[in-house]
């Protein structure tokens, strides 16, 4: 696994398995992943957490042949930047048949398994996401 | 501010390298470079170096001592040597430092060098200490690789441009041609556009042979002020710019996925700082580190307009005798990516060229050269422009 520690996984679990950004009611942009700090107004921001709706488009994507440590398994897999509806982009791993994937493809969340680290015997869960 | 120049230059031999350690293969670097400028150790007033993850790769840091150590620097002379890390623009950063250093008055002559061992672990392990230098939180989790976030950008700039697999493909090719003349490539041989669409799929749509390899090698130079350059060398080459600028940590918070701002700005300050524009440039080594990197750069840096690196590459005009050769070294596809090492190598091959001493890669007339390095998947982005006259 691209490792990460219980505590620094945990620390972020609920963005994680909820899809919680942060909105600045000063400039109203929304952000995912969540910021401490405004990007845009810096020390001006205001931020407050916000719960995304998930919907989103696919901006681009790759098939992932020749995986990163943990990830063998799983291979080919699709990984994708989308684009959600209130603006900001993550990556995420799509479940789709790599055939069927299309750039602007609209696209929905769902929780899974991200994956497992043999060592420490943790099983990470986050968002995923599925064509719409 | 005092004008600064390069007056001697190594790089080692890049490769798997089983038999030498990091502190052997940055030391012969070194040497080799006091050499060339025919420097004491006594002169020297300080060591930078660029080095992404002794941490990682071999368990060791501290790596500015070290070499200060091994360089016999340490013990009786106690030279300062300062690490410094942007991922793959390491030693582009190590270069900036060095300059900053003599430029201010502070230091006179400095080492700048950038060192990295990566093959003393498997490659799988090499990948992931790789992934580092995107976010490991928020990329790195989800399954993202270093080929995979360039096979995204990849993905949209031929959809949006329609490039083709094949003209990606001439990267490589024409890179392979470029290594084959240059005696420290990982890679001396020639391959085809069949060869890289037929080699496997790393992340679609980029094949094992639309990336750089994973690579041992070590590179430095020796940085003096202009006015004293000549007492060391005859054909000392001149920083001209240097110029560095930061984007997102992810590739997906950038404002275009297929522009590098960072290059497109450090290009700026860079041609600005210099007084010169794109057409000026007589060859330039870019961050190639994946085949549609090269296309990227090239737009990004304002040799050809955004969209038509496929096209210009394809054409020819990046090759050695086209209208702006490109990574006449072999670049990171074909003379390999030690990623510490890559922004130093990068300048020693200009300078080479410059001088005139780069044989059958040799650009004629090559007055002008530049060099472009990146970190990461573009939140680093660090540019030099170096001339023969001052
Ligand atoms: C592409 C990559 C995954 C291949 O690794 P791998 O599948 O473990 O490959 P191996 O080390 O098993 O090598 C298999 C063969 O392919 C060759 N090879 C490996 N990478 C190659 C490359 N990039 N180009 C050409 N040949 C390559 C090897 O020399 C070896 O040949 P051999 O069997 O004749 O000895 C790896 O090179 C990589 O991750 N590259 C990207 C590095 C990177 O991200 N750098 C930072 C960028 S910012
Ligand atoms: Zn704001």
């Amino acid at each position: 696994m691209i490792t990460m520690s219980v505590p620094r996984f945990w620390r972020k679990q609920v963005a994680r398995y909820n899809l919680i950004g942060t909105h600045c009611t000063n400039c109203k942009t929304y952000y995912y992943p969540p910021r401490n700090m405004c990007p845009k107004c810096r020390r001006d921001g205001k931020l407050e957490n916000f719960k995304f709706s998930g919907k989103g488009e696919i901006l681009t994507y790759t098939v992932i042949h020749t995986a990163a440590e943990g990830f063998e398994k799983q291979t080919p897999y699709v990984l994708g930047i989308v684009k959600l509806e209130e603006g900001p982009s993550l990556t995420s791993q799509i479940v789709a048949d790599p055939e069927d994937m299309k750039i602007g493809m609209k696209v929905r969340p769902v929780f899974r398994k991200l994956g497992e680290s043999s060592e420490k015997g943790m099983i990470y869960y986050g968002t995923k996401f599925v064509p719409e | 501010m005092r004008d600064v120049a390069i007056i001697g230059v190594k790089t080692t031999r890049f490769g798997e390298n089983w038999d030498v350690s990091l502190r052997d293969t940055i030391t012969e670097a070194g040497v080799g470079a006091l050499e060339d400028a025919r420097v004491t150790g006594e002169e020297i007033d300080a060591i930078i170096v660029g080095n992404m993850s002794g941490g990682q790769f071999i368990e060791q840091e501290h790596i500015g001592a070290l070499i200060a150590d091994y360089a016999g620097l340490a013990k009786e002379l106690h030279v300062p040597a300062t690490r410094v890390e942007a991922a793959c623009a390491s030693g582009g950063l190590a270069l900036r430092q060095g300059i900053h250093a003599v430029a201010s008055g502070l230091e006179d002559i400095v080492v700048a060098a950038g060192v990295e061992k990566m093959t003393d672990i498997s490659s799988t392990s090499a990948s992931t200490a790789l992934a580092a230098a995107a976010d490991r939180e928020w990329e790195g989790i989800m399954g993202a690789t270093f080929p995979g976030l360039y096979a995204m950008i990849a993905r949209l700039h031929m959809h949006k441009y329609g490039t083709t697999s094949e003209q990606l493909a001439q990267v490589a090719v024409k890179n392979h041609a470029n290594g084959v003349h240059n005696p420290i490539a990982q890679y001396r041989n020639k391959i085809s556009v069949e060869d890289v669409l037929r080699s496997i799929m790393v992340a679609d749509p980029l094949h094992i042979f639309d990336c750089s390899p994973i690579t041992d090698g070590a590179s430095a130079v020796i940085l003096a002020p202009a006015d004293i350059a000549h007492k060391y060398t005859d054909t000392p080459i001149y920083v001209k710019a240097t110029s560095q600028a930061s984007d997102t940590i992810a590739l997906h918070d950038r404002k275009d996925i297929t522009t590098l701002a960072a290059s497109v700005e450090a290009g700026k300050r860079a041609f600005k700082m210099a007084k010169l524009t794109p057409n000026d440039i007589d060859l330039v080594e870019v961050h190639d580190c994946f085949t549609i990197a090269e296309i990227c750069a090239i737009e990004d840096l304002g040799f050809v307009k955004k969209g038509e690196g496929g096209k210009f590459t394809e054409e020819g005009n990046t090759a050695i005798g086209g209208k702006i050769p490109v990574n006449t070294s072999g670049g990171l596809k074909a003379c390999g990516h030690p990623v510490g090492a890559t922004g130093i190598k990068q300048a020693v091959e200009i300078v080479e060229q410059l001088r005139g001493d780069a044989g059958k890669r040799q650009v004629d007339g090559a007055e002008i050269g530049m060099t472009h390095n990146v970190g990461g998947s573009g939140a680093t982005a660090v540019v030099h422009i170096f001339s023969r006259d001052r």
